[in-house]
């Protein structure tokens, strides 16, 4: 039976259990299940597969069993084997689904197999952010955003729907989809920038251009932003993101103010979790992460070169575009105070296409930026989260090598005691070990299951990296030849009006 | 050396023909070959060649401006000092920063670097031979015996720059110059002509300056723009050889294309300066050398104005009578030699302006069509690769 083949395999890896586990053998998988069980501090949705006797689930195991047996996706849902470890969060839609089989089950859980399966449903969803318009005075003013859904997934109650939301909502679900999904391994999109000056410009009630390009990067950020997390399969269906598209009214998020009781707890933390990250040495049994990590860093830092560039390119277009209109109205000058007729109408001509390069030169400013420019500035930021998650990783193997630790303390602890006559004591001890071994077993559990999340989400990553790169660039060229046609057009004009000079 | 852009109506006759066939930059300063070819009795050859530098083009300049006898024509203007530095000191800077860049890296920025540096050495060698062209090409100024010492004497001229005590001179005799400026412009003038030419003058002379200004800025941020695109080529080259996805194909081709884009667009930068920056800073200076001609002749007026009414008033005490009439004569003279040859200079800066500017906007219509073709088909190339293969 392949299943149990695989189950050895898995108990080989696991240190100090190694011996305990093998004397007992298949035969006794069902007390060893049992143990795990009874530790194990996983959410509410294990509880619903043990309303069976959970003997009779594991004896089961000895037997050939045919990959349609319906019996066999209950042992798979849940219970001791490392392959199955439903994730965390308490408040997941995503229940395992029983009923459905899938040739690789050993190395998936049965989360995985629903990931599996919502990628072949047809992802149909398209959010946009629009009509951004501000609500109240001075100091307490806000901007308000529309947030329009149109799609046709069963997952929503209509086809087209709006709500109304504000930047500090879209914070609010970032923090809470972040305090879900980080630690177990999934790349939360980050979310949109603070940005304390920009919007105090807004509030303050300066209706000038530069407020109004502050209104549009952050409508456009933002828009990304919705558009990244709906497209994770998994933060899809989170309740909080559903909320967030769907229901008119939404509780104010008030810990993601920057100067919030909650904001200083988070940058304390952040400042721990660095020093921390500095401290902890693993042994990367895995060379897979230590090569993805080492290719996220260097990406990193050709992203971020990238990025000062194109945005020295956008700042340089906006000059020349400022230049050009100068000179085309110097030029305009010239052409009155020129006497040869035919000759200040060429200078005016002159004037006039270089009027229309001006506009040219802003229009190409403006792609550069959002299509070239605010796409590698998202990528800087997403590169964080993936390295996020990385450090997770570390996290949870620091946390099982101390639960392993400790375990070891504690049966040091209980030798001694055997040779006293605490019999007392010796029971509470032997208790404890059992707690604690059912504590290591989980660390451990979450532990592979962080690695395998990683896998997944890496390569998820880089598949939508990969596109959205494609994408974006495709795009900005073709605003480049747009451009070029223009620029085409509006000298070939010039030139005919000057050879009849 | 190639004909001078900014000459359209030069006769190329073979009595007279002056270029400039070799140039060579060194520490601080540039020797210029000056090459005639003159059929003219005056020169001992029909054809010669000469080294001389910028300031034996100023003193030449200089003795034409001091010369009472060309005070009615618009003195061809002198060309701007060979001005390397800011080159130089670009040049310097890679060197020292050698060590923290690759060697790619290096050999590009030292190719771009002396590309720059080429390029101002041509526009300096062209307007030298501009100022050379149009004196030979002068009636009058052609004749004139310094030029011909110029031309022909192969020693040194001994010609130094001026000294502390000389550009003070110089200083204060442009201020009174632009102070008497002033108190003569406001004289009208009988003559239309010469009311409408200098009104004209003076207002296109300052638009000029504003233009040629205007076009300068336009044409920097335009040179900045280009080395920004060239600095992503260089990134996305990198990011395309380090990644592990597919998009490394992508990124090396996208770089390829910016790679070539930025030549383009470098070339446009270059080609704006020509037609449109060096045209509008030649005629920046002509204009204002038809300035100082109308100035002289204002100047004349008013001196044959004071004779006119010494004259009266001579003749009313009845002294000096002779002398007075003699003063008068000869201002009565200067004045309408330098009007008749005026009105004709001033005619002819017209007409050489025109070509000038027809010639040079649309060779830049012309240039900036092929630019932006040649931009067009990199683009659509590059895009019609990318979308068959994804």
């Amino acid at each position: 039976c392949h299943r149990i083949g695989s189950k050895m395999l898995y108990l080989d890896i696991r240190g100090d259990l190694d011996s305990e586990i093998r004397e007992r053998g298949t035969q006794s998988l069902s007390s060893l299940s049992t143990e795990d069980v009874s530790a194990n501090t996983n959410g509410p949705n294990q509880d619903a597969l043990f309303d069976d006797d959970p003997e009779d689930l594991f004896a089961e195991a000895t037997e050939e069993v045919s990959l349609d047996s319906p019996e066999r996706d209950i042992l798979l849902s849940d219970g001791p084997s490392p392959a199955i470890t439903p994730i965390t969060p308490p408040t997941s839609v995503i229940a395992p689904r029983i009923g459905h089989t899938h040739d690789d089950m050993f190395t998936h859980s049965s989360f995985d197999e629903i990931e599996e399966e919502e990628v072949d449903d047809s992802f149909d969803i398209n959010i946009s952010v629009s009509d951004p318009e501000k609500v109240g005075d001075g100091m307490n003013a806000y901007m308000a955003y529309k947030v329009t859904t149109k799609t046709s997934m069963s997952l929503f109650k209509q086809r087209e729907f709006s709500v109304k939301r504000r930047f500090s909502d879209f914070l609010g679900l970032h923090s809470k989809l972040a305090s879900k999904y980080l630690h177990v391994g999934y790349i939360v999109p980050p979310a949109p920038e603070k940005s304390i000056v920009g919007m105090t410009k807004v509030k303050v009630g300066k209706e000038d251009q530069s407020s109004n390009e502050f209104v549009e990067k952050r409508r456009s950020a933002l828009e990304r932003y919705l558009m990244r997390t709906v497209k994770h399969h998994i933060l899809l269906k989170d309740p909080d993101v559903l909320q967030f598209l769907e229901s008119s009214e939404l509780p104010r998020a008030v810990s993601t103010q920057a100067l919030s009781s909650a904001g200083l707890l988070r940058m304390v933390n952040k400042a721990a979790d660095a020093v921390n990250k500095m401290t902890i040495k693993m042994n990367e049994s895995d060379a897979w992460f230590e090569e993805k990590q080492q290719h996220f860093e260097s990406l990193d830092v050709q992203l971020r070169k990238l990025h000062i560039s194109v945005e020295s390119l956008v700042c340089h277009r906006k000059e020349l575009s400022v230049n050009t209109a100068q000179f085309a109205k110097s030029a305009a000058m010239l052409g009155n105070s020129e006497d040869h007729t035919a000759l200040s109408r060429a200078l005016s001509q002159l004037a006039e296409v270089e009027e229309k390069m001006d506009q040219l030169h802003q229009d190409q400013a403006n792609a550069d930026f959002y299509l070239f420019s605010e796409l590698l500035g998202d990528y800087v930021r997403l590169l964080a989260a993936v390295k996020g998650v990385f450090d997770h990783r570390i996290k949870t193997w620091q946390k099982w090598q101390d639960s392993q630790i400790l375990l070891q303390k504690k049966r040091e602890a209980e030798a001694k005691l055997q040779f006293t006559n605490k019999s007392d004591k010796l029971q509470q001890a032997k208790d404890e070990i059992k707690d604690m071994e059912g504590r290591v077993q989980q660390d451990e559990r979450d532990f592979e299951q962080i690695s395998r999340t990683i896998r997944k989400e890496v390569g998820r990553f880089e598949k939508e990296r990969v596109k959205d790169f494609k994408t974006s660039i495709i795009k900005y060229l073709e605003s480049l030849v747009l451009t070029q046609q223009q620029v085409i057009k509006s000298y070939f004009t010039f030139r005919y009006v000057t050879a009849s000079v | 050396m190639t004909v001078c852009v900014l000459n359209v109506d030069l006769q190329t006759d073979a009595t007279l023909q002056v270029d400039i066939s070799d140039a060579l930059s060194e520490r601080d300063k540039v020797k210029f070959t000056v090459h005639t070819k003159s059929s003219l009795p005056n020169f001992k050859l029909n054809e010669f060649s000469v080294v001389r530098q910028h300031e034996e083009f100023i003193w030449l300049h200089d003795s034409f401006v001091e010369n009472e006898e060309y005070a009615g024509y618009i003195i061809p203007p002198a060309p701007p000092r060979p001005d390397f530095d800011a080159s130089r000191e670009k040049l310097q800077k890679l060197g020292e920063g050698e060590g923290s860049m690759t060697k790619e890296e290096f050999t590009k920025m030292k190719q771009e670097l002396e590309a720059e540096y080429l390029a101002i050495f041509k526009k300096t060698v062209a307007m030298h031979e501009v100022f050379l062209c149009r004196v030979a090409a002068h009636p009058v100024l052609r004749k004139d015996l310094n030029f011909h010492v110029f031309l022909e004497y192969n020693q040194d001229l001994s010609v130094r720059g001026k000294n502390k005590k000389e550009k003070l001179e110089d200083f204060f005799k442009n201020v009174v110059k632009s102070a008497d400026g002033v108190l003569v412009a406001g004289v009208k003038d009988v003559d239309d002509f010469f009311e409408h030419e200098k009104t004209f003058l003076l207002e296109y002379h300052n638009r000029v300056k504003d233009a040629s200004a205007k076009s300068d800025r336009m044409i920097r941020s335009h040179k900045n723009a280009a080395d920004d695109i060239n600095r992503i080529a260089s990134s996305l080259y990198t990011l395309g050889t380090q990644d592990t996805t597919e998009l490394c194909k992508f990124f090396l081709k996208v770089s390829e294309l910016f790679e070539k884009t930025r030549k383009v667009e470098s070339r446009v930068a270059a080609d704006e300066d020509l037609k449109l920056s060096d045209l509008l800073k030649y005629y920046l200076r002509e204009s204002q050398a038809a300035k100082d001609l109308l100035y002289r002749r204002s100047r004349s007026l008013v001196d044959y104005e004071n004779a006119n009414k010494a004259l009266d008033k001579a003749r009313s005490k009845n002294r000096d009578v002779l002398q007075a009439e003699t003063s008068q004569q000869i201002c009565c003279h200067k004045f309408e030699k330098i009007s008749e040859s005026a009105k004709q200079e001033l005619i002819d800066f017209k007409t050489r302006r025109v070509a000038a500017f027809r010639k040079n906007l649309v060779e830049l219509a012309e240039l900036e069509l092929k630019h932006a073709k040649g931009n067009l088909q990199l683009l659509q190339s590059c895009l019609g690769f990318m979308k068959t293969n994804t």
